[in-house]
């Protein structure tokens, strides 16, 4: 199999340098892409879990689920799997039908939530064709036991800005959310959650519109593969089939 | 008879306004969480029940039209009822999608925020219009009758006809003619803009790509037809019941008449439905497939044939064709069963609406997401709670009052008088 010759420990300090170079630039000029190895991905969903403790994300709410999909019959069977983050498109039809102005694609590629000004329609719920959005109803994972446990009320940091969750009313509560590449983590020089929990290094993080970074080198790959392409939706996150 | 259905709709509305209020409570104090939508079924009921009223109430526009500005004269003394019908099931509409809002104190953020590329911002720029057309409009429909009853009738009547003629007196032939003209620029202004908004309903459907079901460029015309034949037929039942009957004769006459047009709009709207199944269960593609699946033997089959099919379509369809097509004996009373074909029509529309919004999204977008990740709302199933129910029922018993209050209070309905010039 074609696949690119990058060694292991080389990864990470390769991306993490791609980093540093992309925080130079102006932020119109860098795009953070993620390429995600089908073919290296064991469906653990260590990506997914870390994801939820990284963005404090309530029951109901998910960025990063892992699709297993299964082939053959038993006991001849084999498994697939698609972690599936939100997409990044460039064309985000999301952002297309949100009445309010409340999501929009920045210049870094990144597709933001403004969860101060999202009403909660689910418009753009309905839009994704990537399910990528779910809905915050605003339930605890210590709901119908004697006390909500206060880790539970921290605040994530989506987007740069603090939204604890104090009460079931005021936001992120009662908005729409998905994966932000974790820009929080990324602005700071830190690589996003799954992919530095990735144990099979199957995820890929850095700024695409640099071609000495390994996400671009990635792109170029004969395997790269985007999510239902035909949507229209130019998606930013990439596949290696 | 009439007084006892009257009598039987106040009460079916009080009850229901009081028990929906506990739904209320419940939508107030604990959010969405006791709600079944969600993350991968973000849209339920209360949608439904949204997009429900408002066909309603841009059909019933739409009616008024044809006495305020084509002048058909059999109609000429439902212009009014019309015309507050509307404005009751716009009301219940837009209660229900407030209500559906995740943050509700934010709904200004619609026309604060506008987005031109939303066409839930622009059900947001058409509404606000409508809305005022509809107040307006009613107002110079009502004017000379409010001078009237402020001067002459009695109690509380009285006192909100003065309070609502804002002061204006003049009832002569001259002013009432001012009025019929201003009511005919209204109404002409009015069509496109209620063509807009609800042929805009099926658009903010009709774009969304990510569901087949929905992506379709018949869903704006689906939607006008659905609106003119559930409005049509509701106010064929509010005109038997509420409608000036001095005279039998024509109350039988007007009643044929709606009977006939409604009967045409079912019958429509049912050919584009069988075009919609033909077609959509010939395709092989599951997000085509798998929703008209759904609504013809999944578990909610029920809702398609007996609700929708049988007491919606086959029921009415032949109530009116043996009361309101045959010729000969115009004098034979017909007006009770063709209010009650309608009556049925209209209030099993609703199947129609639930159809159209929750099975398009029961098709995982992604083979195998809903066993990736579990959690409430993580699902492709859906089943209104008791709690959507009881708001729903909430908001229609308030559309419903609504109208009952104003029906006894304004003088809508006026046997003594024309209202076409
Ligand atoms: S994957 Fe979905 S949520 Fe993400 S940008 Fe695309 S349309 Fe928007
Ligand atoms: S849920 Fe929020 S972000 Fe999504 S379309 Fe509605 S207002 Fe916009």
């Amino acid at each position: 199999m074609a696949l690119i010759d990058v060694e292991r420990h080389e990864i990470r300090e390769r991306m993490m340098n791609d980093l540093q170079r992309a925080l130079k630039k102006p932020i119109n000029k860098r795009h953070w892409a993620m390429v995600i190895d089908q073919a290296k991905c064991v469906g653990c969903t260590a990506c997914t879990t870390a994801c939820v403790a990284e963005n404090h994300l309530p029951p109901g709410v998910v960025y990063r689920p892992v699709v297993e999909t299964e082939v053959g019959k038993y006991p001849n069977v084999r498994k697939t799997f698609l972690p599936r983050p939100c997409m990044q498109c460039d064309d985000p039809p999301c952002v297309k039908v949100c009445p309010a102005h409340a999501t929009w694609k920045r210049p870094d590629g990144i597709v933001e939530i403004n969860y101060n000004r999202c009403i909660g329609c689910r418009y753009c719920i309905s839009a994704c064709p990537y399910s990528a959005r779910t809905f915050d109803k605003g339930f605890f994972y210590t709901d119908g036991t004697p006390e909500i446990m206060d880790y539970e009320k921290e605040p994530s940091f989506e987007y740069g800005r603090e939204w604890p969750r104090r009460n079931r009313e005021t936001s992120p509560i009662g908005n729409a959310r998905k994966c932000t590449y974790c820009i929080h983590r990324v602005e700071k020089g830190i690589l996003p959650a799954c992919v530095t929990t990735c144990i099979g290094d199957a995820t890929y993080f850095g700024d695409r519109n640099d071609p000495e970074s390994l996400v671009a080198e990635l792109l170029g790959s004969p395997r790269a593969r985007k999510l239902r392409e035909e949507e229209g939706t130019k998606p930013t996150t990439t596949y290696l089939v | 008879m009439k007084s006892t259905i009257k009598g039987l709709v106040w009460i079916i509305a009080v009850i229901g306004f009081g028990v929906g209020l506990y739904g209320m409570f419940l939508r107030f104090t604990t959010g969405d969480r006791l709600t079944d939508y969600g993350s991968y079924i973000p849209w339920g009921l209360w949608v439904a029940f949204y997009i429900y009223f408002i066909g309603l109430s841009a059909g019933s526009f739409l009616l008024s039209t044809l006495v305020y500005v084509a002048r058909i004269e059999k109609l000429e003394k439902i212009g009014k009822l019309a015309l507050f019908t509307a404005f009751g099931c716009l009301v219940a509409a837009l209660l229900s999608i407030w209500m559906d809002l995740g943050h509700m104190a934010r709904v200004g953020n619609v026309l604060l925020h506008m987005n031109l590329s939303s066409m839930m911002s622009w059900m947001g720029i058409l509404y606000s219009s409508y809305f005022g057309i509809v107040i307006i409009e009613l107002w110079f429909a009502l004017r000379s009758d409010l001078v009237k009853t402020a001067k002459t009738g009695s109690g509380g009547s009285r006192t909100l006809a003065r309070l609502l003629s804002f002061g204006s007196s003049d009832i002569s032939a001259e002013a009432r003619a001012a009025d019929h003209a201003k009511l005919r620029v209204l109404g002409i202004i009015g069509i496109p803009l209620a063509i807009a908004f609800h042929g805009g309903v099926g658009a903010l459907f009709g774009v969304i790509q990510a569901r087949p079901h929905w992506n379709t460029p018949l869903m704006p015309i689906t939607f006008l037809i659905g609106a003119l034949a559930s409005s049509g037929a509701l106010l064929t039942a509010v005109v038997y019941i509420w409608g000036p009957d001095k005279s039998k004769e024509q109350l039988n006459d007007i009643m044929r008449f709606l009977g006939k047009i409604v009967l045409a709009l079912v019958l429509f709207d049912f050919l584009l439905e069988i075009s919609e199944f033909l077609i959509g269960l010939y395709s092989m593609v599951p997000a085509e497939r798998l929703p008209l699946e759904a609504i013809l033997h999944g578990h909610f089959w029920y809702v398609f044939w007996i609700v929708h099919l049988l007491i919606g379509v086959v029921i009415p369809v032949i109530i009116l064709f043996a009361r309101a097509v045959p010729k000969g004996r115009p004098d034979k009373p017909a007006g009770g069963l063709i209010a009650f074909a309608c009556l049925l029509v209209a209030v099993t529309f609703i199947a129609v609406r639930f159809n159209i919004v929750i099975p398009a999204q029961i098709n995982p977008e992604i083979p195998g997401l809903q066993y990736a990740f579990s959690g409430p709302g993580l699902k492709f199933t859906y089943l209104p709670t008791t709690m959507e129910w009881l708001v729903s029922t909430w908001v229609t018993s308030f559309g419903v009052l609504l109208f009952l209050i104003g029906e006894k209070l304004l003088p809508i309905v006026n046997p003594e008088h024309r209202e076409a010039a």
